[in-house]
């Protein structure tokens, strides 16, 4: 027995739209200051608008959102008591707004305890709108909320399925700003999350293909999205292979590249996308003599026939490093800028949050504390697994 | 030869298996906390049974079948049916996701527990280990 959990998905050129129909009073939007810079922010106000909804902002959200800053929006929608909460931007604004969102309408909850069992009770003031503007997080149709914890500078995974949208609005016209860099790491973090939700240990077969489709979806387009950010079809294409695999790993798991870029982006400050995708080769590696099949699948799928065996499992951490030089994205921790001597005092720090992520949980193997020390050493260094 | 569960041989298999692992060691190094483990009756077993475990530091510090949930202090219950537990000691259960589907129910910190996944899967895979026979 298990769920598939999704919003309803508008989705396409003009998905903006379904906004003016919209039913309420008063609406929240929870974003950031770049948002608003661009006028984005402006944009989503003039469909409330036409909807006769009064609309307040939350521009407070920062990267990585802190458990203070979901703390503040909450009091922010105490006063104003909106009855359509909105998410607008990337992963942070997105994980904020559903924060903000749950502590709204829960104001009794620490924001440590929004964990996936029993009861919520959502939905008696308000609901939620995400609406993204990067492709890649999946955060518009997943019910993961990812806070960090400033005090012990570590991310916390939280989350309930409840906390899920209502309505996802996919609308490539909002990506379209995207510089190339954040293209490049968002989009990249849309493949980790099909490569992880398919090779999970919770993945199933309603997953499945949404994570293998996102996976090729990424391989073709990227790199054009990347390249020409006015390539409308790239731009739709990347913005959809976002979603398809937010709902496959969100309805499965993501795994061991996701804990080891938490736990690397909590001590460094690494984008998120660029974290977890610069560590997704060599959890592949280290998964491979054990449980090669689906990645192999993976490498198959996305134009590569293989035998099915570890070595098939290796070259798709190849095909991985590949994508990323290609784009500009590092392959290693050193090339990502970190020094060796901060990086080598937070060892092990890094190893241990890493190991205590919620994600480990769906890893199909398991690692000691010196494996995963060794495995963030071999990243640190751009060193293949071979243990 | 394979032990009878629910039995407090078989909680004491399990306790020794937990022992016997440096992976549950190692990612229960930190953890304080006793547990009582509630299996309810259903279709395929009519009675309740109680375990309790005692986890501290890596290690079980006692383990016993015993009368009531009331028998022991504890910081930590986790009750499900027969068939659940079942399943979850087949290995056919992720006991994370029983939590999520509500197969099982959780009294004590889960903000706690959820902070320790890999103690969590290690205690999946000690519990797999013991050889067992299920009683109807």
């Amino acid at each position: 027995m298990w769920n598939f959990v999704s919003p309803r998905v508008v989705f396409g050129e003009g998905a903006l739209d379904v906004l003016d129909e919209l039913q309420g009073q008063r609406a929240l939007i929870v974003t950031d200051k770049t948002m608003l810079q661009i006028g984005l922010v402006d944009k989503v106000k003039g469909h409330f608008r036409k909807a006769g909804i009064e609309v307040h902002v939350f521009d407070g959200v920062e990267p990585d959102p802190s458990v203070q800053t979901a703390q503040r929006g909450a009091q922010v929608a105490q006063d104003v008591k909106p009855d359509w909460i909105v998410g607008l931007g990337g992963g942070s604004p997105m994980d904020a707004a559903k924060a903000v969102w749950v502590l709204y309408e829960r104001p009794d909850i620490e924001p440590a305890a929004i964990a996936p069992v029993g009861e919520l009770g959502l939905r008696k003031k308000a609901r939620l709108i995400t609406i993204p503007t990067t492709s890649g997080t999946g955060a518009e149709v997943t019910w993961a909320i990812v806070l960090t914890d400033t005090e012990e500078k570590r991310k916390m995974g939280l989350g309930h399925p409840e906390n899920i949208a209502d309505i996802a609005i996919v609308d490539p016209e909002m990506a379209l700003s995207m510089p190339p860099r954040l293209t490049a790491d968002t989009g990249l973090d849309a493949l980790v999350h099909a490569v992880e939700g398919y090779t999970c240990s919770w993945h199933t077969d309603l997953t499945d293909g949404l994570c293998l489709q996102a996976a090729r979806l990424v391989f073709k387009y990227l790199l054009r999205a990347v390249s020409d950010g006015q390539d409308v079809e790239a731009r739709e294409r990347m913005h959809n292979a976002a979603t398809c695999a937010g709902l496959g790993f969100g309805n499965a798991m993501a795994s061991m590249a996701h804990a080891m870029g938490h736990s690397l982006g909590g001590a460094f400050h690494v984008p998120h996308g660029r974290a977890v995708v610069l560590f997704l080769p060599y959890t592949i590696e280290f998964f491979a003599p054990q449980a090669p099949e689906r990645f192999a699948e993976l490498a198959a799928f996305v134009g590569s026939p293989n035998a099915g065996d570890e070595k098939a499992a290796r070259t798709f951490a190849h095909q991985i490093r590949d994508l990323c030089r290609k784009v500009g994205n590092p392959t290693s921790v050193a090339e990502a800028g970190i020094k060796r001597e901060a990086y080598e005092s937070q060892l092990d720090k890094l190893a241990d949050d890493a190991l205590n992520d919620t994600q480990m949980v769906t890893s199909v193997r398991t690692p000691s504390f010196e494996e995963m020390r060794q495995l963030f050493l071999y990243a640190y260094d751009g060193r293949s697994v071979d243990f | 030869m394979a032990i009878k569960f629910p039995s407090d041989e078989w909680v004491k298999e399990f306790a020794a298996q937990i022992n016997g692992s440096k992976a549950y060691e190692e990612s229960g190094k930190d953890w304080e906390g006793d547990w009582i483990f509630i299996v309810e009756p259903d279709d395929a077993y009519p009675k309740t049974a109680y375990f309790f475990i005692g986890l501290y530091h890596g290690k079980v510090t006692d383990a016993a079948m015993i009368e009531s949930e009331h028998a022991r202090d504890a910081q930590y219950f986790m009750r499900g049916s027969f068939t659940t537990w079942r399943k979850t000691i087949e290995g056919k259960l992720d006991p994370i996701q029983g939590l999520m589907m509500r197969k099982f129910k959780l009294k004590g910190n889960l903000t706690k527990v959820l902070r320790y996944p890999r103690s969590a899967k290690e205690l999946v895979n000690c519990v797999k280990r013991v050889p067992t026979e299920f009683t109807s």
